[in-house]
């Protein structure tokens, strides 16, 4: 499949020159952060908040990104009057280090002015969390009043308030656990072998071909996504029915079938496959508890945070029952923590979604800190 | 008996109206700016509670999610968890007061719930709808069935309240297992404390629900 690469666009973005020390013990020449805000920062600078996006989110929250068109990702959470109120709360989204919107990654360009492609080096989400700190420092924030995400932007919120306890004053880890498990790691894997065997990977050299691996990126896709939804929800969308009504010239194609081609043929026009490499590789080295000697209250230790952790019923793929054991983890530590499992059928994708519980949860939970913190309008 | 005269309570300067009678006395026995777990949090009214008059860092656990998503959709601090299988994960002396109200008479191992209450709380306050009452003495005496009463309310085969238990009950294990009662009141039908404060046998007749607060000794 022949397709140009994703579209240039400009994105709002801070440059660091100084050098940026990986985990990895690579050091990034220079370091680019793209980034975007709603809101107004207040005079105390108190009533910021992080949104940490997922594995294929960006930094367009709560507006049409630049290269899709498309609205906002999370425009029913962020917003004027939303439950993270841009009416009350600074609110800043950065694209993810490893990303492909603006933020230093495998599509950006070496000093020596060739791209980074394969060569880019392995980043953890702890690497993700030290960019984000970078610019939260740029923007003149001392603490943040929360840090908040879904999926892998849970992960980033466990490592914020693990790594800089100091620097938030709530943590809303949504769909997300302390690691990540055999079988996420298992799925992640399937993507990343459909990408290498599109002939148009060119061992990562794709760019220099003038095209993109996009039929493995799209399986990777299609298999990703199935793990984003759930059964009873594929059934009550889709079930068993045909697309064109029953058989036709053309063959049958079940609709489940044809909706996932349709996520896979989309996705390849808006990420970057060696993004896609690095940021899966990045969620399955993810172990927060090994990194504090096997026991993850440790890494919570003396944390003053007030936490709020969110489950859906039907996300098997970050199930509830990590969640559970995330909250123990913080009762070990003694923390101030909430927990709520919202019922829903809509899988793991549901954070994204019109769920009015989870909508009532976090605007309450940050209602309540608010008036903790003593952040007025 | 092991008790200790009780100090002024604070007056109450505000409580919710239709907050529950024993939730009004036990917020009284909670000193301002402790940190307090209030395990069965319900709809969470005794935390915002102690919290809005008390200054109180006060959590709770909460068994029914509709609950728990209430509270914390009303920015209280809850947590989805049970008594019997949360407790055991918190360290030793992380609050000054941990609270059960009416569910030690539903809860799998009551010994050690109240166990690890005083492992992990400086003090424990219970509290528990009373079997020794003479309407349920009387029903079982002349009836010689499981006594059916408002509070004791359900059949014996579908209620959750597996460890029904008596005032002189809760004493003898607060004796067993070497736990101080600094405080204890019965509660009369009308929901007016009993007079009975002296007298565990009559408070253990005509109480129909008991209140301890607890320390190890």
């Amino acid at each position: 499949m022949d397709l140009p690469d994703l579209p240039e666009a400009e994105h709002q973005n801070v440059r660091f020159a100084d050098g940026f020390v990986l985990d990895c013990g690579t050091t990034l020449p220079e370091l680019t952060v793209a980034y975007r805000t709603y809101g107004t920062l207040d005079a105390a600078r108190a009533n910021a908040v992080l949104v940490c996006h997922a594995l294929t989110g960006d930094q367009y929250v709560a507006e049409p990104s630049p290269v899709t068109g498309k609205e906002g990702w999370w425009t029913q959470v962020v917003g004027p009057g939303r439950p993270v109120d841009t009416d009350r709360y600074f609110v800043i989204c950065a694209n993810v280090l490893g990303g492909c919107m603006g933020s230093t990654g495998p599509r950006s360009l070496r000093p020596d002015g060739s791209r980074w492609g394969t060569d880019f080096p392995p980043v953890t989400i702890r690497d993700m969390v030290r960019a984000q700190k970078r610019l939260v420092e740029h923007l003149g924030i001392e603490r943040l009043f929360a840090v908040i995400g879904g999926s892998m932007g849970g992960m980033q919120v466990l490592e914020w308030a693990s790594t800089y306890p100091d620097a938030l004053f709530a943590a809303v880890p949504i769909a997300a656990a302390s690691h990540h498990s055999a079988q996420n790691i298992a799925f992640h894997e399937v993507g990343r072998q459909a990408i290498f065997a599109d002939p148009e990977y060119h061992g990562g050299r794709y760019h220099e071909h003038g095209t993109i691996p996009a039929r493995g990126l799209a399986v990777a896709r299609m298999a990703a996504h199935i793990t984003y939804l759930s059964e009873e929800a594929l059934a009550r969308k889709f079930g068993r029915r045909l697309q064109n009504g029953g058989l036709s010239i053309f063959g049958d194609m079940f609709q489940v079938e044809s909706y996932l081609r349709h996520q896979g043929s989309t996705f390849v026009r808006r990420f970057d496959a060696n993004s896609y490499l690095t940021i899966t590789r990045a969620m399955d080295y993810f172990d927060l508890a090994a990194d504090h000697g096997d026991d993850l209250a440790a890494a919570f230790a003396g944390t003053k945070a007030r936490f709020c952790v969110v489950s859906f019923s039907s996300d098997w793929l970050f199930p509830t029952r990590e969640s559970r054991a995330l909250v123990r983890a913080l009762n070990r530590a003694a923390a101030n923590v909430s927990f709520v499992e919202i019922p829903t059928d809509k899988g793991h994708d549901a954070f994204l979604l019109d769920e009015p519980d989870f909508h009532r949860t976090l605007a309450g939970f940050l209602a309540g800190c608010a008036e903790r913190a003593g952040i007025v309008r | 008996m092991n008790q200790i005269s009780r100090p002024a309570p604070e007056p109450i300067k505000f409580v919710a109206k239709n907050m529950r009678l024993d939730l009004r006395l036990i917020a009284e026995m909670i000193e301002p700016g402790s940190r307090v777990l209030d395990i069965g949090s319900g709809d969470g009214s005794l935390i915002e509670t102690l919290f809005r008059t008390r200054g109180c860092d006060a959590r709770g656990i909460e068994i029914d999610m509709a609950e728990v998503t209430r509270s914390v959709a009303h920015g209280l601090p809850v947590m989805h968890g049970d008594a019997d299988h949360d407790l055991a994960e918190y360290p030793d002396g992380a609050f000054d007061f941990v609270v059960l109200s009416r569910t030690l008479q539903a809860v799998e191992r009551p010994r050690e719930v109240l166990r690890h209450m005083l492992r992990i709380g400086t003090r424990a306050i219970v509290s528990f709808p009373n079997f020794g009452h003479w309407l349920v003495r009387l029903q079982l005496l002349s009836t010689g069935r499981m006594p059916m009463t408002s509070v004791w309310s359900r059949a014996w085969y579908e209620t959750p309240n597996i460890h029904p238990c008596t005032i002189r009950d809760c004493m003898a294990l607060c004796e067993q297992d070497g736990y101080v009662i600094e405080q204890w009141l019965a509660v009369d039908d009308a929901g007016q404390r009993s007079p009975w404060r002296r007298f565990p046998g009559l408070a253990n007749i005509f109480g129909e629900q008991a209140l301890f607060r607890l320390r190890k000794a």
